[in-house]
């Protein structure tokens, strides 16, 4: 019986294997459930910062915030969330893509890039390619918190304000539904057109209480945030949602390897007995 | 009828209000601050404190914020509640050991962004997806 116990090895181990991705993928799916309701929760907040923003953009204010106007880019900014973990499919490596395309552009204009990665993968990513990654967070877990989002945002606000970036972008997976996330590059400030759309009726201003630049830096800063947290708690859904479609095709695959495997083996199982019983056969002839 | 006005409360984690009331009392910086319908745009800080909004019938709400910031519009009120407690150094010190941890490991070897190496290696994995893709589809087929 050469070869048969090979192959009920083999089938042993692909089963296990199948019991381990079909355990990460029902992981995944209870997890991705949580992470889309965090989404949809954080959702008002930027909705509403969003609109606000929108307001000042209008406002006939007296203090003009360099967040708000577009100026010549010689260096950007860029905010890169990705995931910790591997095993989720083709999602970095598509967002990454998207990214380099991006960056080429701006190289061969002449434009410099300093990066800011959230997650592990990003980061080793970069690390590996000599980008200039100037900061760095991971291992945010499932359900990133607010917090988490502030020292990278400030060290990229504080470069913008400075003058050292002209404009920071925000790069991360868009949460479309189960099956598809799409890559996405946004521009975070200056706030663009999109953003300060509505249109403006008469000239007014707010009163403000106490200073209007600080205030208005702070509207911009915590928009900047809510923005990228936003980011996160959604491309942790991209995460869940991209690893369940991976590991189910994963099981799916592992069970149509056993069926094959599974007649191979009793193909062997029957030729070794086919083998034994004719030479029993031819044995008795002998006698 | 009463004019009304609409106050939306959220904080980045959820929506605490949102409808139409009579009244909004908010712990703003300078004092605390009443809004009726038709105030005049006013952009400001909020203390930690409390909240009230008089609904239609005359019932009060409150809710808790640990500051944040308030927009009003004549109609439309706004506010962003922070939700935990926030200080400048602590968005510092986090801002700081992203810094840090960037640093540790690129500190020797910063040159040029390899664009090639970058693509070559993503042509790889690319590559490498689309052919478990393909090998998929075959198997399914054959």
């Amino acid at each position: 019986m050469a070869g048969a116990k090979e192959i009920r090895t083999k089938i042993k181990s692909i089963k296990s294997t199948q019991k381990i991705t079909k355990a990460m993928e029902m992981v995944a799916a209870s997890k991705m459930r949580k992470a889309q309701e965090r989404m949809r929760a954080a959702r008002p907040y930027a909705t509403k910062i969003r609109n606000v923003i929108s307001h000042l953009a209008h406002a006939y204010t007296e203090y003009r915030s360099p967040g708000l106007v577009e100026r010549e880019v010689k260096r950007v900014g860029l905010i890169v969330v990705s995931t910790d973990r591997g095993l989720c499919g083709g999602l970095n490596t598509n967002l990454f893509k998207t990214v380099i395309v991006a960056m080429q552009q701006w190289r061969n204009q002449g434009v410099e890039i300093d990066i800011c990665t959230i997650g592990t993968k990003a980061f080793q990513f970069f690390r590996r390619l000599k980008g200039n990654v100037v900061a760095h967070v991971s291992h945010l877990g499932d359900a990133p918190r607010f917090e988490d989002v502030l020292g990278p945002v400030k060290i990229m606000a504080d470069a913008f304000a400075e003058g050292r970036v002209d404009a920071i972008y925000l790069v991360y997976n868009e949460f479309v539904n189960t099956m598809s996330q799409k890559p996405r590059i946004e521009q975070l400030v200056p706030v663009t057109a999109e953003v300060q759309e509505t249109a403006p009726t008469h000239r007014w201003d707010y009163i403000y209480e106490p200073d209007p630049k600080e205030l208005i830096e702070l509207l911009l800063r915590r928009y900047g945030e809510s923005v990228v947290y936003q980011a996160l708690v959604e491309n942790v859904a991209c995460e869940m949602a991209s690893r369940m479609v991976a590991m189910k095709s994963a099981t799916d695959n592992a069970g149509a390897l056993i069926d094959e495997l599974q007649l191979i083996y009793n193909k062997a199982r029957q030729a070794s007995i086919t083998q034994e019983l004719a030479e029993i056969v031819g044995g008795a002839a002998a006698v | 009828m009463a004019m009304t006005l609409h106050v939306d409360i959220v904080s980045a984690e959820k929506e605490l209000f949102s409808g139409a009331v009579e009244m909004v009392t908010a712990p703003g910086e300078l004092g605390e601050l009443g809004i009726l319908p038709r105030h005049s745009q006013l952009l400001t800080r909020l203390k930690p404190g409390q909240v009230r909004v008089r609904l239609l019938g005359g019932e009060e709400q409150l809710f808790y914020v640990s500051g944040g910031l308030l927009e009003v519009q004549p109609h439309v009120v706004t506010i962003l509640s922070d939700t935990a407690e926030r200080a400048r150094d602590l968005d510092e010190v986090a801002a700081q050991s992203a810094k840090q941890r960037a640093e540790q490991v690129i500190a020797d070897s910063r040159s040029e962004f390899e664009f090639a190496r970058a693509k070559v290696e993503l042509a790889e994995a690319i590559a490498q997806l689309q052919t478990i893709a393909k090998l998929r589809k075959q198997r399914k087929s054959g």
